[in-house]
C-alpha cells in the first residue's frame, strides 16, 4: 500500500470546512452568510476568486434563495455545496424538504447555533434538531478534524444514496477555535470523489423529465415510502463509506457512535459533538475512582442509528442522555426521546434521563460533566429522580 | 389501470417519458356522460368547438369531416356539448353515468 500523505495544519472549525470544501471543488455553491458559518463561504469565495477552485459561486438575497438554487443546480447533475447555521437553516426549512424528497444529494457545512428568540449567536443544537424530519442525513462533528473528513464523506454518502448530507460542527466552539487537522492532498480528495453519476438530469433534452411535479393521493406515499427505504439504506452506505474511508487512509473514525470506556460499564453517559471532549475528560477522572462508567458519543443523528445503540447500551443500568436542545415539549430534548424510544425494546430496560445543557452556548464546565455523571449513578443505585433535568441554568 | 406501487416508480417523484398527460384517463371523474345520436347530428362542430378535453371525435368520411363519437377516456362530462347542440337538432344528451 503506497504511503497516505496527510499533512497536519493549525485550523480553525471554519477553515476546515472551507479547506474540504476547496478540495472537493463542487460544480455550485449558493450561499448567504450567516454568523457563525460566514466565514465558510467568505474563505471559500476567495478560493472562487483565485481561481483555486472551478466553481460557479452564486451570491443569492436568503438562505432560502440559497437552497432553491442548489436544488436547480444539483437537478442539473452539478455537484452542490452550501454553509449556513441555526436562522440561516431555519429560512431554508421549506426547501430542505424539496431537496430530499427530490433524491438530490447537497452536502451543506453547517454551524450549529441556537435560534431567536432570544437573539443569541452562540451553540446549541436546536438548528439542525428543528430540521431533523426534512430527510437530510445528519452527521454530527466532535471536533475540526472530524468535520473536515466527514464533509469529504458525506459527498460520498449522498452521491452514493441520493440523499443530502448536513455535516455539523459546534459554533463557535468548533467553528472558531483552532486545532490541528489531518488534511489529505487535494489530489487524493478529488481523485476518491471521482465525478458525481446523477441519478437523473433535467437539462438532458434527449431524455425530457419532468421534475417536482403534483403528486396527489394516489402517489405522494408511494414516493414518500421510496424515501423512507432510500434513508434505510443509508444506514449501509454509511458504514461503507467511512469504513472503505478509515482502510484508505488509515484514519479510525467511528461510523455511527463512538464508544469511549464502555467495555465494562455499568451506566453510561450519552452526548454529542464537542462537549463529548469534556464529558470524556470526566469520564476518566471518575474510572480513576473505580467507576464504571463509559461513554457514547452519538455522531449519527439521521438515519437514527436504533441497533447500534441498542447492542452498546444491553448491559448498562442507568444512562444518561444530554441534549443541547429542548423540545420544549415538557418531556425533554430529541435526543433523550428517540435513544429511549430506541432502548423500549431492551430486555434489560436500562433506567434513563435527560441532561438538557449548554443553551444560547451556556458554557459547559467540567464540574458539570461530574454532577451528570453523579446523578446517573445515583440513577443507577436506584435513586428516584426527575426524568429531565436542566444542567448549568439558574434558579 | 393499475396503479404502480412504491417500488415500481421512478425515485424523486420524477416523470420519465414525457409528455404522460394522454396516460391519464381522466374520463373516470364523469357523473354524467354525454351519448350522440349520429342520426340527429347535423355536423355544425359546435361540440367539437366548445369541448375543453378535446373528446368530440371527427372522422373523415368522403373527404369531408364528420363528427363520429365521443371519446370516454377522456371526456369528463362536463356537458358543454349537449347544451351548444342546436335546440332543434338535440344530437346530444346527459345520462347519468353507470359507476
Amino acid at each position: 500500500m503506497s504511503e497516505i500523505l496527510k499533512t497536519r495544519q493549525a485550523l480553525t472549525g471554519n477553515e476546515a470546512f472551507a479547506y474540504a470544501m476547496k478540495q472537493i471543488n463542487p460544480d455550485v455553491v449558493a450561499a448567504y452568510p450567516i454568523t457563525p458559518a460566514t466565514e465558510i463561504v467568505q474563505i471559500f469565495s476567495k478560493y472562487v476568486a483565485d481561481g483555486e477552485v472551478d466553481t460557479e459561486f452564486v451570491a443569492v438575497e436568503s438562505e432560502h434563495s440559497a437552497m432553491s438554487a442548489c436544488i436547480g443546480a444539483s437537478a442539473a447533475g452539478a455537484r452542490v455545496m452550501t454553509g449556513t447555521s441555526s436562522q440561516g437553516l431555519a429560512l431554508m426549512h421549506e426547501m430542505l424538504y424539496i431537496a430530499s424528497a427530490l433524491r438530490l444529494p447537497i452536502v451543506l457545512a453547517e454551524v450549529n447555533r441556537a435560534l431567536s428568540a432570544p437573539i443569541n449567536i452562540h451553540c446549541d443544537h436546536s438548528d439542525t434538531m428543528g430540521s431533523r424530519d426534512s430527510g437530510w442525513i445528519q452527521i454530527y462533528c466532535e471536533n475540526a478534524n472530524e468535520g473536515y473528513h466527514s464533509l469529504i464523506q458525506a459527498v460520498k454518502i449522498a452521491e452514493t444514496v441520493n440523499l443530502p448530507v448536513m455535516v455539523t460542527l459546534d459554533g463557535f466552539i468548533i467553528s472558531h477555535g483552532m486545532e490541528v487537522v489531518e488534511t489529505l492532498d487535494t489530489d487524493v480528495v478529488r481523485q476518491y470523489l471521482g465525478k458525481r453519476k446523477p441519478m437523473y438530469n433535467v437539462l438532458d433534452y434527449e431524455n425530457p423529465i419532468m421534475v417536482g411535479p403534483l403528486d396527489l393521493p394516489d402517489y405522494y406515499f408511494e414516493h414518500k415510502r421510496q424515501q423512507i427505504e432510500a434513508m434505510r439504506k443509508a444506514k449501509a452506505v454509511i458504514e461503507e463509506v467511512i469504513t472503505d474511508y478509515n482502510k484508505r487512509f488509515c484514519f479510525d473514525f467511528p461510523v455511527f457512535a463512538e464508544a469511549y470506556r464502555m467495555e465494562d460499564a455499568e451506566y453510561a453517559i450519552l452526548v454529542m459533538s464537542s462537549a463529548a471532549g469534556t464529558m470524556k475528560e470526566a469520564v476518566d477522572i471518575m474510572r480513576e475512582k473505580g467507576e464504571k462508567v463509559g461513554l457514547v458519543r452519538l455522531k449519527v443523528f439521521r438515519p437514527f442509528p436504533f441497533e447500534v445503540l441498542q447492542e452498546l447500551f444491553k448491559n448498562v443500568k442507568a444512562i444518561g442522555v444530554m441534549d443541547r436542545a429542548d423540545s420544549v415539549n415538557t418531556m425533554g430534548g430529541p435526543v433523550f426521546n428517540e435513544v429511549r424510544s430506541a432502548l423500549y425494546d431492551l430486555n434489560s430496560r436500562p433506567r434513563i434521563m435527560n441532561f438538557v445543557f449548554g443553551l444560547g452556548g451556556r458554557d459547559f464546565p467540567l464540574s458539570d460533566a461530574l454532577y451528570i455523571i453523579n446523578r446517573v449513578k445515583e440513577l443507577k443505585e436506584g435513586k428516584s429522580l426527575d426524568f429531565v433535568e436542566y444542567v448549568g441554568v439558574r434558579e | 389501470m393499475k396503479k404502480k406501487g412504491w417500488k415500481e416508480l421512478p425515485e424523486g417523484g420524477i416523470i420519465k417519458n414525457v409528455p404522460t398527460s394522454q396516460e391519464l384517463k381522466t374520463g373516470s371523474w364523469r357523473t354524467q356522460k354525454p351519448v350522440w345520436d349520429p342520426n340527429k347530428c347535423t355536423n355544425c362542430f359546435l361540440c367539437w368547438l366548445y369541448c375543453p378535453d378535446s373528446a368530440i371525435i371527427l372522422k373523415e368520411v368522403n373527404g369531408e369531416p364528420k363528427v363520429s363519437g365521443i371519446n370516454y377516456d377522456y371526456c369528463k362530462g362536463c356537458g358543454v356539448c349537449a347544451e351548444v347542440c342546436p335546440p332543434k337538432v338535440k344530437a346530444i344528451h346527459m345520462e347519468k353515468e353507470e359507476l
